[in-house]
Parts: structure tokens; C-alpha cells; sequence
């Protein structure tokens, strides 16, 4: 579904991400996980369709095309889903309006019927169920005034409407207690399925425990160091980061997964 | 040059004799006259005026506006007038009253909404109390013109203890005439003790031409008296507009004012409220929307006379192209005006490299014991939302319009009568590309 191959991206004349590989197949669950300012962020960003960034090297294919070489509206309707580690408050524009917005350009895109306001209703409330949101929440202007944690489960919930192929979480347990962290993990692990994917980008194993990732993978300053199964989270959360810190060249950062 | 455009204003002046005019207006008109010729019309070089060049008042001569319907029918009003909306409303064509195309039905007897020129003949007592007491023009070249201009213009009076619920529509047009002309509406609210009205005055230019709108409105508010006050702009892309907003608060009184400028080449907006009793509170609010080589300038001064009053003012603008802006917002609180809680926020959004606004809140504090705060923001279009909507699926485009449309409609809900909203929005939704999308979907 997506490859990742030796991508180099630069912000304001500072490497970030110096050649990045990664594998994606539909059904996998990836997890990136790294220490701060390793590049996670980016990474996510980037594949989303940020234009904040400079690309300077690599590819990506997605679905077997050049990803970036598409708007990020295009990656959208295309599947492609990243829940935003800083949801982004939007006064003055309802949740409703959004995400059928959303929605109905995807639809379109997909040669679909676009929802009407009275069946997107129906349709949403099985989802918000689904994340135990409150039905009020949508009516309000998009994240404002939402605490940390009703922000990324808005990002979970609109990911559930939206039914992308691949969806990226970056740092979606950063700001959530227990209890919102096993809900919004719960709705995660409903919409895993064989024709869809997940990078699941975490600081913490915790989130881990709950969505249960086939591949992990340690990004640190810029490229991807290690590659194991989900026992690898486990032992980052024992030793830390700083055993991985200084990267050994080419040796352990295949980064190749699957 | 200015003297000659004086000379101008002079003689159309002297055309306006009127043996049956009170003489304590006469008097009056006289007196601002001359003060006007003192004056004469501001340069750049006064402060008050340092952004908004008004080189019109010299480069084109106005005549007064002749008293005629210039063909405008009934059916071209409904376009402006809100559709099926019936509120009372009075008609003025190029600054004369029109019965004909006024409608006043279902107003209590006791409540006068008429032409200040029918007033002035009849009962002119009632006005003589108020009339050029509170728009100072010893100081204010436009007001010194306007008032030597008194002819015409709407007189709403709404006795102690009468609330009246619908809107009261108070309808300026501008035709086009064989010849520039100025006119000089002349608007007095009187709203009493106890009372209460919703109050929309809007300014529609018809045709494609210069002309140039010179208003003053003076609004006198009694104890505890509530006033919401509209004031809709949708001048032709030619026009020049200067309009001041007199108003005086007393005990308790709650006034909130709604400013919105859409057209006109050249727009000036004055409003100035003095709070001058116990308790009295006001909202200014406002929204200007310029595009192509318009300037709009607002002005506006809070004078807390008094202790506990209470005001807020939220200025939003949106400027395009090679708009030019301004806001000077500025807060008066006099020694005596103490626990006075007064907030004051301009924000502006710039959709062009070209596009300029110059901003400035300004406090004048002379109470000890006062909570004032002010703020003012220019940007751009947030790139992270706009990254955020497109990664949703939204074009550029759409996300671009909507967030626009965000931007206004946190000012615009504050309008609280629902036709005047929606003539707001529409005009957002005309503007704005795929505005017809958004507003479907909103």
C-alpha cells in the first residue's frame, strides 16, 4: 500500500529526516516510535501532504502513486487519514459542517452519492457512540474549547466517518488519561482491517499495550534504527531511547519491514 | 482648490433658505456653516484623518441631491428592503423622504417614525430638546456640513415604556442623477425610559455612480432604556461615505451597535458613544469587507462619563486586493468614571500582499479604579487550519472560503435580528469563491 523509499526532508535548512524506508501492507499495524525532534512528526506530516517542508530526496508511493506529488485534499479523498498530534481549532465552523464536507469530497471522489445533512446524522452517530462522544460535541465549532482529550478523540472519531485506507496516528495517547486512552485505542482497533493500514506514531509503549502493532519501528535523528515486532516497544520502554541514540550507520538501519 | 469647493458648498447652502424653519434651527444651521468654512475639509496632516485622504471633497464638486424618486419603484426596494421581511420602514431617495415607497403600518400610536422634515414642521418642540446637541460640530468639519445641511433624515421617537419587537427600517438610496451630488441625511432616535426597539439604518447605492453620503445620526438613550442599533453600507462601488453615530446613554440604558460596511469607494464610520449614568453598558461591534481599491475607516470612541458602565467593542475586518483599512478605536474614561469594565478587540485579516489595515486601540485613563483592556490583530489566513481542512479532503479553495467565513461570522453573530444576518451572510457567501457551496452545506 505505501513505500517509503530513502526520504530526505529538510525544514528551514535543517535536516530532518535523512532517509526514511519503510513498507507498508493493507491489514498492518506499524508503529514508529522515537525519542523527541527525531523526526516522527515530520514524518507524519509529510505524508499528509505538509508544504512546510522541502523535500530533498526519495519517494513515496501510495497505492502504486507518487504520493507526493499530490495536494493534500487529494491524498484525502485518496485514503490517506493523519490524526494530528495539536488538533487545530477552527472558530466558526461547526464539526457538522467539516466532516461532511469531508466526507462528501471523498464520496465524490470515489464516484459515491454525497450524504445528506439529515442521513449524515444517522450515519455519525454510530461512530460517536463508538468513541463515547457526546452528540453536542459536533455541533460546536471544530476543537474549540475541547479539552485534550475530546480533541483527539474528534481526530479518532472523524477517522472512523472518514474510513480511510491508511490512517496515521502521530502521538494520538500524548494528552489522554487511561480511560480516554483505552476508548480511543478501542475505536482504533474496530476499524483495523485487512484493506486497511495504520502507522501509529508514539513517544510511550502504553499506547501499545492497547493497539497491538505487527511492526515497530525506532526513528531516531532522521532515520529508522531498529525494526522489530511488538516486543520491541517493551524493551524501549524498559531501557529508553538512549541505548539507540547514536545510530550505526547502514548496519541495523534497513528500516525495511514486511 | 479648497476654496473653491467651499465656495461650492456656500452657495448650495444659501439655496436652502427656508422662512419656515424654526429659528433656533436656522440659528443652528448658521452656526455650522461658518464653522464649516473655518474648518474646511480635513488633510492628512490632522491627525483624525492622517490615513483616509479625502481629496473627493476637493477634485468633484456635489450638488445637493433635488428632491425627486429618480424612477425608483417599490419592486427595486424589495431587493433590499429583506424580501418578504414587512418591517416599518421609511424610504429616503438620494436624502429625501419618499411616502410612497415608505410603509408604516402596525406601529403603536404613541411611537413616531417619520421624516425629520414632516417633525420639524409639525411638532418641532420635540426635536429642539436633542437636534445638534450631542454630534459636537465645532471640532468635526463633516458633522459642521451636515448639520448646516439639516433638511431631512429620519426621526424615530419611542416613548417611555413602549417595547417594540420588530425592526424599524430606516432606508437610504442612492440614483444616479444627471450630476455628482451630495446629500446629508439627518437621523434623530429618541428612545425613552424604559423603552425598547431594534433600530436598522442602511445606506444601498442603486446605480454605478459617484455620489457622496454625508450622515449624521444622533441616538438619545433614557434610563434603562435598550436599544439595538444596525447599520448596514452597501454603497455603489463609487461612492463616498462619511457617517457619524451620535450616541448618548443615560442611567442603566444598553445599547448595541452593529456596523457593516460593504461597498462604497470611500467609507468613514464614526461612532461615538458617551456613557453618562449609572450602569449603562454598550456593544460596538462591526464588519468591513473590502476588496479592489476600497478604503474603510472606522472610528470609534467609548467615553465612560460615569462610574460602573460597561462596554465591549469587537471590530473584524477582511480586506482583499488593494483595500486599504483603518480602525482607531479609542476608550475614554473620565475621573469620575470609576469600576469601569471596557474591552475593546480589532482583528483583521489580509487575503492580499497589497492589502494594508492600520490599527490602532488607544486608552485615555484618568480613573484610578477601572478594568480596560484592548487588543488588536492583523494576519493571514491560519496555514495550519487551512493544512487541516485540506487533509480532510477540502480543496484549497473551499478551505480558503470557509475559514474566511469563519473569520466573519464570529462577529457576525452578535446580529441578532435574522434577516439582517442573512443579508450579511449573503453578501459573504456572493464574495467568497464556492461561497454558494458553503452555504449550502452550512
Amino acid at each position: 500500500m505505501l513505500k517509503i523509499k530513502n526520504l530526505c526532508v529538510e525544514a528551514e535548512g535543517k535536516k530532518i529526516l535523512r532517509g526514511v524506508n519503510l513498507s507498508v501492507k493493507a491489514g498492518e499495524v506499524h508503529s514508529i516510535m522515537g525519542p523527541n525532534g527525531s523526526g516522527k512528526t515530520t514524518l507524519a506530516q509529510v505524508l499528509a501532504g505538509r508544504d512546510s517542508y522541502q523535500i530533498t530526496a526519495g519517494e513515496v508511493i501510495y497505492q502504486g502513486q507518487d504520493l507526493l506529488e499530490m495536494a493534500p485534499e487529494d491524498r484525502a479523498r485518496k485514503g490517506v487519514f493523519l490524526a494530528f498530534q495539536y488538533p487545530v481549532e477552527i472558530p466558526g465552523v461547526s464539526n457538522t459542517y467539516f466532516l461532511r464536507a469531508a466526507l462528501n469530497a471523498v464520496r465524490k471522489d470515489r464516484g459515491e452519492e454525497e450524504v445528506s445533512a439529515f442521513d449524515f446524522l444517522g450515519q455519525v452517530r454510530e461512530k460517536l457512540a463508538l468513541l463515547e462522544m457526546d452528540e453536542s460535541l459536533i455541533s460546536r465549532p471544530v476543537n474549540v474549547g475541547f479539552s485534550g482529550g475530546e480533541k483527539k478523540r474528534n481526530e479518532v472519531f472523524q477517522m472512523a466517518v472518514l474510513e480511510p485506507h491508511l490512517a496515521i496516528l502521530d502521538e494520538t495517547d500524548s494528552g489522554l488519561d487511561i480511560d480516554a486512552l483505552k476508548i480511543v485505542a478501542e475505536g482504533v482497533n474496530k476499524l483495523r482491517s485487512e484493506n486497511r493500514a495504520f502507522i501509529v506514531v508514539t513517544h510511550y509503549q502504553r499506547l501499545l499495550s492497547y493497539i497491538v502493532p505487527d511492526y515497530v519501528h525506532v526513528l531516531s535523528e532522521g532515520r529508522i534504527v531498529r525494526t522489530g515486532d511488538s516486543s520491541l516497544a517493551l524493551e524501549l520502554e524498559e531501557k529508553g531511547y538512549s541505548w539507540l541514540a547514536a545510530p550505526k550507520p547502514e548496519s541495523v538501519a534497513t528500516g525495511e519491514a514486511g | 482648490m479648497v476654496s473653491k469647493s467651499l465656495a461650492h458648498y456656500s452657495a448650495s447652502f444659501a439655496c436652502l433658505q427656508n422662512p419656515k424653519e424654526p429659528q433656533w434651527l436656522q440659528a443652528i444651521r448658521n452656526e455650522a456653516m461658518e464653522q464649516f468654512s473655518k474648518l474646511g475639509f480635513p488633510t492628512s496632516r490632522q491627525e483624525e484623518w492622517k490615513y483616509t485622504k479625502v481629496d473627493f471633497t476637493r477634485k468633484l464638486a456635489f450638488d445637493h441631491a433635488p428632491s425627486q424618486l429618480n424612477g425608483v419603484t417599490a419592486d427595486q426596494l424589495n431587493q433590499v428592503t429583506f424580501g418578504n421581511f414587512q418591517c416599518p420602514r421609511l424610504v429616503f431617495v438620494n436624502g429625501h423622504y419618499s411616502e410612497t415607497l415608505s410603509s408604516l403600518q402596525d406601529l403603536p400610536p404613541q411611537v413616531q417614525v417619520r421624516s425629520l422634515a414632516e417633525a420639524l414642521r409639525e411638532n418641532p418642540e420635540q426635536i429642539k430638546p436633542h437636534l445638534a446637541r450631542h454630534a459636537g460640530y465645532q471640532d468635526h468639519a463633516f458633522v459642521a456640513l451636515n448639520t448646516a445641511f439639516i433638511q431631512d433624515g429620519a426621526f424615530v421617537h419611542i416613548p417611555e415604556g413602549a417595547r417594540i419587537e420588530e425592526p424599524i427600517h430606516l432606508l437610504f438610496v442612492s440614483t444616479s442623477l444627471d450630476k455628482v451630488t451630495a446629500c446629508h441625511p439627518r437621523n434623530l432616535i429618541v428612545v425613552d425610559e424604559n423603552s425598547q426597539a431594534t433600530i436598522l439604518e442602511s445606506y444601498v447605492g442603486l446605480d454605478q455612480q459617484p455620489y457622496f453620503t454625508n450622515l449624521v445620526t444622533e441616538v438619545v438613550m433614557g434610563k434603562n432604556a435598550n436599544l439595538d442599533h444596525y447599520k448596514l453600507k452597501r454603497e455603489s462601488d463609487q461612492a463616498f461615505h462619511v457617517g457619524t453615530l451620535q450616541i448618548h446613554q443615560d442611567r442603566s440604558s444598553h445599547l448595541r451597535t452593529f456596523d457593516v460596511t460593504l461597498g462604497g469607494a470611500l467609507t468613514r464610520n464614526e461612532v461615538n458613544a458617551r456613557l453618562d449614568g449609572e450602569g449603562a453598558e454598550c456593544a460596538l461591534d462591526g464588519l468591513y469587507l473590502v476588496s479592489g481599491g476600497q478604503h474603510v475607516d472606522n472610528h470609534t470612541r467609548l467615553e465612560h462619563a460615569k462610574p460602573h458602565c460597561a462596554s465591549r467593542e469587537v471590530y473584524r475586518g477582511i480586506l482583499d486586493d488593494r483595500a486599504t483599512g483603518v480602525f482607531h478605536g479609542r476608550i475614554v474614561v473620565q475621573p469620575d468614571a470609576q469600576k469601569t469594565d471596557s474591552k475593546q478587540t480589532n482583528n483583521n485579516l489580509l487575503l492580499s500582499d497589497d492589502a494594508t489595515i492600520n490599527t490602532k486601540p488607544q486608552l485615555e485613563i484618568y480613573a484610578d479604579d477601572v478594568k480596560c483592556t484592548h487588543g488588536a490583530t492583523v494576519g493571514q489566513l491560519d496555514e495550519n487550519a487551512l493544512f487541516y481542512l485540506r487533509s480532510r479532503g477540502i480543496d484549497a479553495t473551499t478551505a480558503r472560503s470557509l475559514l474566511i467565513y469563519a473569520f466573519a461570522s464570529q462577529v457576525t453573530e452578535e446580529i441578532r435580528v435574522e434577516s439582517v444576518r442573512s443579508q450579511v451572510d449573503d453578501h459573504l457567501f456572493g464574495w467568497l469563491p464556492q461561497g454558494r457551496l458553503i452555504r449550502e452545506a452550512i
